[in-house]
């Protein structure tokens, strides 16, 4: 995984994060009517008398979009309860009806947690079902908000379902903030409920970020960030944000809490307008629409039909290899942890198959590549069959066109160079080599690596690239070590 | 007049409703409003503690549609009832105040 150095903070001072998800389901419709949730398409096509909030529509509710509600509930490890919808009500153009249709105090699922890589336990408050509001584009004031001359909407998006979900505010730095939305990006493509594109605006994230003295556990005013597009952007916004405020404390101030924009290409946050009143969303719950009752049936099928999550695959990789949890990381989410598991149900050596995986089958399609063939390769490579380098030869072959690791490794005349054959050639090449083994033995370290390099590059020419670079460097660094080594060999 | 509601209540209510209401008006439904709370508080004052909450009148629950795409409307029929289109969308004024 590629951790970015996690940014430090004026010393004494530390972050306090909650995220909001929202993510848009992959429903064939949208979440009240029949309108088709298609994205990119001609503004105002995918609308009717339901999500236009006519009077006399009723909405009636997606079937497929309670069930990965409740599917994405049960990977979050929530509790899935009996939930009422609700409407909050407020006016802006994006939303037709005036009202936005959620969940309020009965949401779908509750109290469930995200672990990431690192084993940081991240909480998670609630994941909601709420509808999609339209998308706003601002004319004139270079498109920002607050200075645009008017705005056209587009309510193809109005009404598409969404879950939002609400972490607790237990992100302690940004580098778990980044694995946290990444590692629900992983759980929503694990169980296909969306595709969680940040870049199309299928997931979108807010932030409420606010910092406190270190050791401390109060929970000082916060603010939220929005605009945020990308992970990197959260990164950013955050630790803007986060400096922001500490430097009004130090300066004797205080944050006011309020909602700001992030802009990107400017590096920074803007405070959007007050919002007196606006929190007065005199919430109620919706008449039109019954109770969501999920029966004990219902989840258990959906915990039974629940695919390996990454947390789970994780935690599998680690008890079957020991490797590091950053490597187990990157296997898991490069889809490589069941060959793996598979080459070392195999009989393969758990090490090599960490190893041969990470550095030399970092690439996107591996499907050639059968769990038989790796397995039988790492064998070959742990039984000094073939070396390292001609291991990868055959592995870079497999990647390429697939086949039989033995039938390779022979059409490629890869033959077992054996310990003491090496021996007796490297042991020639030092005594056709008075001078450069000297330079070896006695030189300063520049020299000594240099010499290495030419009796390595001698020993490859020899054996047409057949022998291990490592074992070469041993057996000189051996040879270089022992009482006569002026005269090396016999 | 009630203590059920204050006048300030009223005008509080009715902004967030976007309702222009003059002073008369303000007086007349504070009254009015008033008065419904009273009946809110007559039910409240009944002994309930046997009763579930319900939170619709109607003995139903999940009631589902098939998520199958249905025809949308034709947009020149509703962006002619606008009162004002553009590009294939709705125009409205520069938004005052920020989104939810
Ligand atoms: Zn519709």
């Amino acid at each position: 995984m590629s951790w970015s150095i996690e940014p430090t903070l004026p010393e004494g001072w530390e972050l306090v994060v909650g995220l909001e998800v929202h993510v848009e389901l992959s429903t064939a419709t949208k979440l009240f009517c029949g309108c088709a949730n298609r994205f990119g398409s001609e503004p105002n096509t995918n609308i009717c008398p339901v999500c236009l909030g006519l009077p006399g529509s009723l909405p009636v509710i997606n079937g497929t979009a309670v069930k990965y509600a409740m599917q994405l509930g049960r990977a979050l490890l929530c509790d899935v309860k009996p939930a009422v919808m609700a409407r909050k009500n407020y006016f802006y153009p994006d939303m037709p009806k005036d009202y936005q249709t959620t969940q309020y105090e009965q949401p779908t699922n509750s109290d469930g947690e995200v672990v990431l890589p690192d084993g940081f336990t991240v909480g998670i408050e609630r994941a909601h079902i709420e509808e999609d509001t339209g998308k706003s584009t601002h004319i004139g004031g270079g498109g920002r908000i607050n200075e645009a001359i008017y705005s056209l909407v587009d309510y193809n998006r109005a009404g598409v379902p969404l879950i939002e979900i609400v972490s607790r505010p237990c992100l302690d730095t940004i580098d778990h903030a980044k694995a946290y939305v990444s590692g629900l990006r992983d759980i929503l493509l694990a169980i296909g409920v969306s595709d969680a594109r940040m870049e199309e605006g299928s997931m979108r994230v807010d932030a409420n970020v606010s910092v406190r003295p270190v050791g401390s556990d109060e929970l000082r005013t916060r603010c939220e960030l929005k605009n945020i597009n990308s992970i990197r952007s959260m990164a950013r916004a955050i630790e803007y944000e986060a400096r922001r405020q500490i430097d009004l404390y130090t300066s004797g101030e205080r944050p006011r809490q309020e909602t700001r924009h992030w802009d990107e290409a400017a590096g920074r946050s803007t405070p959007g307008r007050s919002k007196e009143n606006l929190d007065d969303y005199r919430f109620f719950q919706e008449p039109d629409l019954v109770p969501l009752v999920p029966t004990a049936e219902e989840i258990a099928a959906i915990d039974a039909a629940m695919p390996a999550l990454p947390a789970a695959r994780r935690a599998a990789l680690v008890e079957a290899s020991s490797a590091d949890a950053d490597v187990v990381a990157t296997l898991v989410e490069r889809g490589q942890d069941a060959l793996a598991l598979a080459a070392i149900g195999r009989g393969a050596d758990a090490d090599k198959v960490v190893t041969r995986l990470r550095h030399d089958l970092a690439v996107d399609d591996f499907s050639k590549v059968s769990a038989e063939s790796f397995a039988a390769l790492i064998v070959m490579e742990t039984s000094g069959d073939l070396t390292a380098t001609q291991a990868k030869q055959v592995l870079a072959e497999l990647v390429d066109s697939g086949g039989d690791p033995r039938s390779i490794a022979a059409e490629r005349g890869f033959e077992a160079m054996h310990d003491d054959e090496l021996a007796d050639l490297v042991d020639r090449l030092i005594a056709d080599n008075p001078d450069e083994w000297q330079r070896f033995v006695g030189g300063h370290e520049g020299d000594r690596k240099k010499m290495q390099g030419f009796f390595i590059g001698q020993i490859m020419r020899a054996t047409k690239g057949q022998a291990d670079g490592r074992a070469v460097a041993d057996l000189l660094a051996q040879r270089g070590r022992s009482p006569a080594n002026g005269s090396p060999g016999t | 007049m009630s203590d059920r509601i204050t006048r300030d209540e009223v005008v509080h209510v009715a902004r967030l409703a976007r309702l222009e209401l003059g002073p008369d008006e303000i007086d007349a439904f504070t009254e009015q409003l008033a008065r419904v709370l009273e009946h809110a508080a007559d039910i409240e004052s009944l002994d309930v503690d046997d009763v579930p909450p319900t939170s619709h009148p109607l003995p139903l629950v999940n009631v589902f549609r098939t998520d199958e795409v249905r025809a949308s409307i034709d947009r020149r029929e509703v962006l002619a009832q606008a009162p004002w289109a553009e590009s294939d969308m709705f125009r409205v004024p520069p938004v005052l105040g920020e989104e939810p």
